[in-house]
């Protein structure tokens, strides 16, 4: 027996996005039957539809091994493969080539609350998502003491869930899924959800699971807790593992990535009347690079071309942390735009918010007319000096520019 | 505790790669979740009349009403021959079997999609959603068999010694809705319209099968050939394990059987071979 626990050799998973079919990965009877009816013709035409235009490598050539009992951070940008990667990993779809091999009993948490049933009640959900998860009922019933322990929700364990306030859902699902014992455990940033308080309690745990020698895979986008979870790490960069090793190395080559990639920085969705392009500067070395340093000021530049004049505008400029909260911004009622070009310069003294990823929102109606609504990317990437910054509580949104002094009275 | 298990736990190895081509039933390990199967149907079972008023009361109003309706038209009004006995009773006894068919092939034909969370989220063999769906039918079935029997005895039929056949039956509407409803859940991932067909599916095959009146109006071979429909095989058997009409109904069960086995057969790895798919277009 080796010590080998993951070993991933050339995966790639290729996704169709065929043509005229939507978002909707699904097809009707007619459109496909309307394929093969064509399909003949299209074989004397030749013309090698099926090109890359319809499909895409979510991954690509993706090999790695992970020994017993390592935490591995896969870190990546949106759309990286990270979660197909999982995907893959814990079973739910096959790889188009390559092979995995696993050594050991693998349970998947990527998602809080699978198989959760509204109407049940949370002493039912608990033996129907351990089912589901895999477990047997005599393990359900061993932990089940445990499972209610760690959920702190006694009082409602009889009462359906669809009655429960979101955070006590959460609870009840982390729990469930934390008292899972596998050899092998894949997380996918399920430890978004819940307050910090939780938050901390879940990665308490994820902690011991990993001390007690599991194999832990972890996707994350906070830095934070990845630092503080993973040994090594695996970076994934459009599908293709670009490095594994140490997970401070691995951060690091990320983040300056994160530096490459944002000098074109570009709107999402921009047309030629709205939100045209994007730039931060001001901060200390990425100067007009969208990584900036919580505790110093910088300005974010938008720039705005019109067709048309907005009589009566109305502008949102909102920031977001990468899980959705709203972090702060400005709503500025009754600004006149004449058609043109325009540039719009907030200067922010400092933008105290935990390291991680931030995104801008940005709106502007004319009356009731939508003008734009545009989402900044690349993300805004919020550094601290030292790039550690680990002082502050881990699960908060400030970081609170603070001097702490303890003196013994 | 845990340590122990950790020890013992290394053995398991998993291998994946991209499946091609007809791939094997992995029976083995759908019995290594059969736990889920119990949690899947008994989760069916107990959510089916949360938040209605009348709750386990419509497993019975529906096959109830149904005959009320058929004893209306087709026996007062259209005199329709029923084998010798009443005709509430004789449509009753295959109504109770057909609902179970009927609701069974629905629902393991909306199972899938309707369990697209759990599918792209958890792993575990994918053929417990469709199974435990019909599964979760029996109950159902057993509280509209009660009435049934209420019914035998209020009418003064005394079921024969064939009534040992009867759990066969049930098995075989079983395996019939199970297979079916295999092909049809598969094809609903990927094309919605399937969804669409079902209810008429199920209409015409009511009146393509021996509901509201006998197969005898049918000479052989023809009635043999009609029990290639397995519902003939399986409404027949009810009525004759039952109620005691008729002679055992030979041929039309064995051509029954045959279509319904092959059906199923035939579901199971159409299904497998669509599983490695379900994840990514549900």
């Amino acid at each position: 027996m080796s010590d080998i626990a993951i070993r991933a050799a050339n995966l790639s998973k290729l996704y169709h996005i065929g043509r005229g079919q939507g978002k909707a990965g699904y097809r009707t009877l007619r459109e496909s039957m309307m394929g093969w009816a064509i399909a003949p013709l299209r074989w004397f035409s030749r013309d090698g539809r099926a090109s890359a235009d319809d499909t895409i490598w979510a991954l690509k050539d993706v090999s790695f091994e992970v020994k017993r009992g390592e935490v591995v951070g896969i870190i990546g940008r949106n759309g990286a493969g990270k979660s197909t990667l999982l995907k893959i990993l814990s079973r739910i779809t096959d790889p188009t080539e390559g092979t995995v091999d696993l050594y050991g009993r693998v349970g998947s948490l990527l998602e809080v609350g699978t198989g959760f049933h509204p109407e049940l009640t949370g002493r039912e959900n608990i033996y129907l998502n351990g089912a589901i998860l895999g477990m047997k009922r005599t393990e359900i019933i061993r932990k089940f003491d445990e499972i209610v322990d760690f959920s702190e929700i006694e009082k409602f364990l009889d009462t359906p869930v669809k009655h429960y306030s979101s955070g006590m859902y959460v609870r009840l699902a982390f729990a469930v899924a934390a008292h899972l014992d596998p050899e092998i455990l894949l997380v996918d940033e399920v430890l978004a959800v819940g307050d910090a308080a939780f938050q901390k309690k879940c990665l308490g745990k994820l902690g011991d699971v990993a001390k007690e020698g599991r194999t832990v895979l972890f996707v994350s986008h906070n830095m934070g807790q990845i630092r503080s979870l993973c040994s090594q790490g695996i970076l994934l960069r459009d599908g293709k593992n670009s490095l594994y090793g140490p997970i401070v190395n691995v951060i690091s080559d990320y983040q300056r990535g994160l530096v490459d990639i944002n000098s074109s920085a570009k709107i999402e969705g921009a047309n030629y009347t709205g939100f045209t392009s994007w730039k931060i500067y001001g901060t200390t070395s990425y100067d007009s690079m969208h990584v900036i340093f919580s505790q110093e000021p910088f300005t974010l530049e938008i720039e705005l071309q019109l067709e048309n004049p907005v009589y009566n505008g109305f502008l949102t400029i909102l920031l977001n942390s990468d899980d959705g909260q709203k972090i702060g911004g400005w709503k500025i009622n009754g600004v006149r735009f004449d058609s043109g070009t325009y540039k719009i310069n907030c200067r922010i003294p400092i933008l105290p918010v935990r390291p991680g990823l931030y995104f801008w929102h940005l709106s502007l109606w004319d009356g009731g007319k939508k003008i734009d609504v545009a989402t900044l990317y690349p993300e805004l990437v919020v550094s601290t000096e030292d790039n550690s910054g680990l002082k502050d509580e881990p699960g908060a949104i400030l970081n609170i520019p603070s001097d702490i002094e303890i003196v013994r009275i | 505790m845990q340590l122990a298990k950790t020890d013992q736990l290394p053995d398991i190895h998993i291998h994946i790669e991209p499946s091609r081509g007809w791939i094997s039933l992995k029976l083995r390990e759908l019995w290594a979740y059969r736990e889920l199967f119990y949690f899947l149907t008994w989760r069916d079972v107990k959510v089916r009349y949360k938040q209605t008023v009348l709750g386990a009361a419509w497993a019975i109003i529906q096959p109830f009403f149904t005959m009320v309706v058929f004893s209306l038209f087709f026996g007062k009004l259209a005199k329709m021959p029923s084998d010798g006995i009443p005709y509430p009773i004789f449509s009753y006894a295959a109504l109770v079997p057909w609902t179970f068919f009927a609701n069974g092939l629905t629902s393991a034909t909306n199972s899938l999609v309707n369990s697209a969370n759990l599918i792209q989220k958890v792993y575990f063999p994918r053929l417990v959603i469709p199974i435990s769906a019909v599964l979760s039918g029996v109950v159902d079935f057993a509280l509209a068999f009660l009435v049934l029997l209420g019914m035998m005895l209020f009418y003064g039929i005394h079921p024969t010694s064939a009534v040992v056949w009867l759990p066969l039956f049930l098995l075989l509407a079983l395996i019939t809705a199970l297979g079916v409803g295999l092909w049809l859940t598969a094809l609903n991932v990927q094309f919605r319209d399937v969804r669409y067909v079902v209810p008429f599916v199920v209409n015409f095959w009511m009146f393509a099968s021996p509901v509201a009146y006998s197969s005898r109006l049918l000479d052989e071979p023809w009635r043999t050939l009609y029990g290639l429909n397995p519902m003939v095989g399986v409404l027949d058997g009810f009525r004759w394990a039952l109620l005691g009409v008729n002679d055992a109904p030979g041929p039309i069960v064995y051509a029954s059987s045959l279509a319904a086995v092959l059906i199923f057969i035939s579901g199971l790895y159409y299904f497998r071979r669509m599983e490695k798919t379900f994840a990514d277009i549900v």
